[in-house]
């Protein structure tokens, strides 16, 4: 266990430390820089503004500075929002970022955990079909098309909802729907098939000859063995919140970070691009970690290499 | 001596050894054929409502994309002058005059966009964009991820643990941040190359944002095919036809090649097929962010992005090419899902 943790947490590092450095040369190959932009700079002005971010330096010793300064935990100023640093922007980006993907996340564990249950417990029933037609749409209906539809439905045609912004509860419904379609689909898929097996193993015949009430049959025995694989699917879940809120925050005009990842590679911010996908990349491979780990402390069953 | 009457004896019933006479023989022929591989699979994909239904629909949207837009009046690029913004069926002042003239002019199915552009034949563009992109990517995942997992899995030791580390390490890789910086900054090298290499002109007729679609795919989305191949092959290399062929001198080529692969056909195709709707899924997210496949190309998701601005007065021009990505990538999900329970149970989960 700890010799596994130990591995994993090193080719962890390692992957960040990639991520970093292809994002690094990759951003440095696309032409314009940040200043080019704006109302043609003079060459004097342009070489100092250079000078001062460091970019006149080759590549390599520039790598290196940024490389020495994230070590220490520092990802710099913005080059575009002057006197703001990195950090401080992917703090309040994040902030309202994960306000909405953690609902998101909550309500489609929330949703997805007890529908697959009632397809599973309704095998073959008119609501296991409803259900699963429901599930087969939240698969294929991608979120950005969601988002829009529902945007047409609640705020255009019936007027009932905000379009942009974050003041108030009612801001939140749209995007978290949207958000959570399509993992409530994939959890309740995952969650009715693992439910099934479950279902079918004779300690559940134990339980039942022994006279246990349907309820503690259901949430005692049968659902700590059916989630599993909902909490192997959290990782990805986490991942695909992230990516995901791209789109949604750019339909919904929500100041998140996904928005603020897009405007920095389009403005060629160059602090913005690394600190934002280092921010990104390292959220979502500790996810990963913390979330095997977890598994194996649930179902020791599991044998980790 | 007669030995009938003798069960436990020793003796040889001399009928026994006797040529079989014709009847005999015939009772002895297999009479059902022996079912193949494909057969067997086809019969129970057959059997699968679901399945046959998507794939008509996928046919239909093939027809769609590919036949229809050569029978189609108006060209995707077209811009018809006075016909800005029409709502679906109607005709603009130019266009009535014309009818009350005698002439006969094909109407907008769809309507027709703040350019004066047709939506219709847009929309049949757009989904050509979709099921390329789906299909290629596909193609170029299943070549570099099916060789990559056989020859991991086939050599095993060193360089399988090496092949693989790599494999898990692009696995944790947030992909869509490494789409999105890649998407940008291929643009500019590839428009170079098309522009300035004689022999690369091509790039421009395919379309930069298509080719860098294609690169990164094959950049990162081949590992999920590689592991899966690894873990057949692994199984699949401890059979005796393969140490025979190597007892007959075959090359490591030649039995990855000849016998290795082939026997995986079932999940490579069953992977491959779902693999097509997530990358059409991909292309129409990018598109819809703005740096997928670049006008005056249409794409789902830049015709989705483009409507939203308009979604107060014309909601329709939002809702023709959501049906649209949302049928495709149904139907191909529903296609891989009867391709698996056809040819491939063990899959399932």
């Amino acid at each position: 266990m700890g010799k596994y943790i130990v591995k994993r947490v090193i080719m962890a590092v390692f992957t960040i430390w990639l991520v970093a450095t292809i994002t690094f040369f990759i951003m440095f190959l696309v032409p314009g820089g940040p200043f080019l932009a704006e109302k043609s700079p003079s060459p004097a002005t342009l070489e100092a503004l250079n000078r001062k971010y460091g970019l006149d330096q080759p590549v390599i010793v520039q790598y290196k500075n940024y490389m020495l300064n994230l070590l220490k935990g520092e990802f710099g100023e913005s080059i575009k929002q002057r006197g703001r640093t990195v950090g401080g922007i992917i703090s309040t980006g994040f902030k309202v970022s994960a306000r909405v993907g953690g609902i998101a996340i909550l309500v489609s564990v929330l949703v997805g955990v007890p529908l697959g249950c009632i397809a599973a417990l309704n095998r073959g029933k008119w609501l296991d079909s409803l259900i699963n037609v429901i599930a087969t749409f939240g698969i294929a209906v991608p979120s950005f098309i969601l988002s829009t539809v529902l945007m047409m439905i609640f705020s255009v045609k019936l007027k009932l909802l905000p379009t942009y912004g974050l003041s108030s509860w009612r801001h939140y419904i749209m995007p978290v729907m949207a958000l959570s379609f399509y993992p409530t689909a994939y959890i309740s898929r995952l969650m009715r098939t693992s439910m099934l097996d479950v279902l079918g193993q004779d300690y559940m015949r134990t339980a039942k000859a022994k006279g246990l009430s349907q309820f503690k049959m259901l949430f005692k025995h049968a659902l700590r063995n059916a989630i599993l694989p909902v909490v192997t699917y959290l990782g990805p879940l986490i991942a695909y919140t992230l990516t995901g809120s791209f789109v949604i925050e750019k339909i919904f005009t929500v100041p998140g970070l996904g928005n603020e990842f897009i405007s920095s590679i389009t403005g060629r911010d160059y602090t913005m691009i690394m600190g934002t996908t280092i921010f990104l990349a390292s959220l979502v491979i500790i996810m990963n970690l913390l979330v095997d780990i977890a598994y194996k402390i649930i179902d020791p069953r599991i044998k980790l290499k | 001596m007669n030995n009938k009457h003798k069960p436990f004896s020793m003796h040889l019933d001399v009928s026994d050894f006797l040529p079989a006479d014709r009847e005999e023989k015939q009772s002895l022929v297999i009479m059902r054929e022996s079912v193949s591989f494909w057969r067997d699979g086809a019969r129970r994909f057959r059997r699968n409502k679901v399945a046959m239904a998507s794939l008509i629909v996928i046919i239909l949207v093939f027809i769609f994309a590919f036949v229809l837009p050569y029978f189609y009046p108006y060209g995707y690029e077209q811009q018809i002058r006075g016909s800005e913004n029409l709502a679906p069926f109607k005709y603009s002042a130019l266009e009535r005059a014309r009818i009350e003239a005698g002439e006969k002019v094909f109407p907008h199915f769809l309507g027709t966009d703040e350019l004066g552009r047709d939506l219709t034949i847009r929309l049949m563009m757009g989904s050509r964009i979709s099921l390329l992109v789906g299909l290629v990517a596909s193609i170029l995942i299943l070549i570099i991820g099916s060789l990559y997992g056989a020859i991991a899995g086939y050599f095993g030791g060193k360089v399988d643990l090496i092949m693989m580390r790599i494999v898990d390490i692009i696995y944790t890789v947030p992909d869509i941040l490494i789409i999105i910086l890649l998407m940008v900054t291929l643009k500019y090298p590839l428009q170079d190359l098309a522009n300035s290499v004689p022999g690369f002109g091509w790039i421009n007729d395919i379309g930069i944002g298509l080719i860098s679609i294609f690169i990164v795919f094959s950049l990162l989305y081949w590992v999920g095919m590689a592991r899966i191949v690894r873990g057949q092959i692994l199984s699949l290399k401890e059979q005796e036809y393969v140490t025979a062929a190597r007892a007959l001198g075959a090359s490591h080529r030649r039995i990855i090649g000849k016998h290795l692969l082939v026997n995986c056909i079932g999940p490579l195709i069953v992977t491959t097929t779902l693999q097509i709707p997530s990358a059409i899924f991909t292309e129409s997210f990018l598109s819809f962010i703005g740096i997928g496949v670049q006008a005056p190309m249409p794409s789902l998701g830049s015709m989705a992005s483009d409507a939203i601005g308009g979604i107060y007065s014309y909601p329709h021009k939002l809702l023709a090419p959501a049906i649209m990505i949302s049928l495709i990538i149904l139907s191909f999900n529903l296609l891989g899902d009867g391709l698996r329970d056809a040819f491939d149970p063990k899959l399932k989960n």
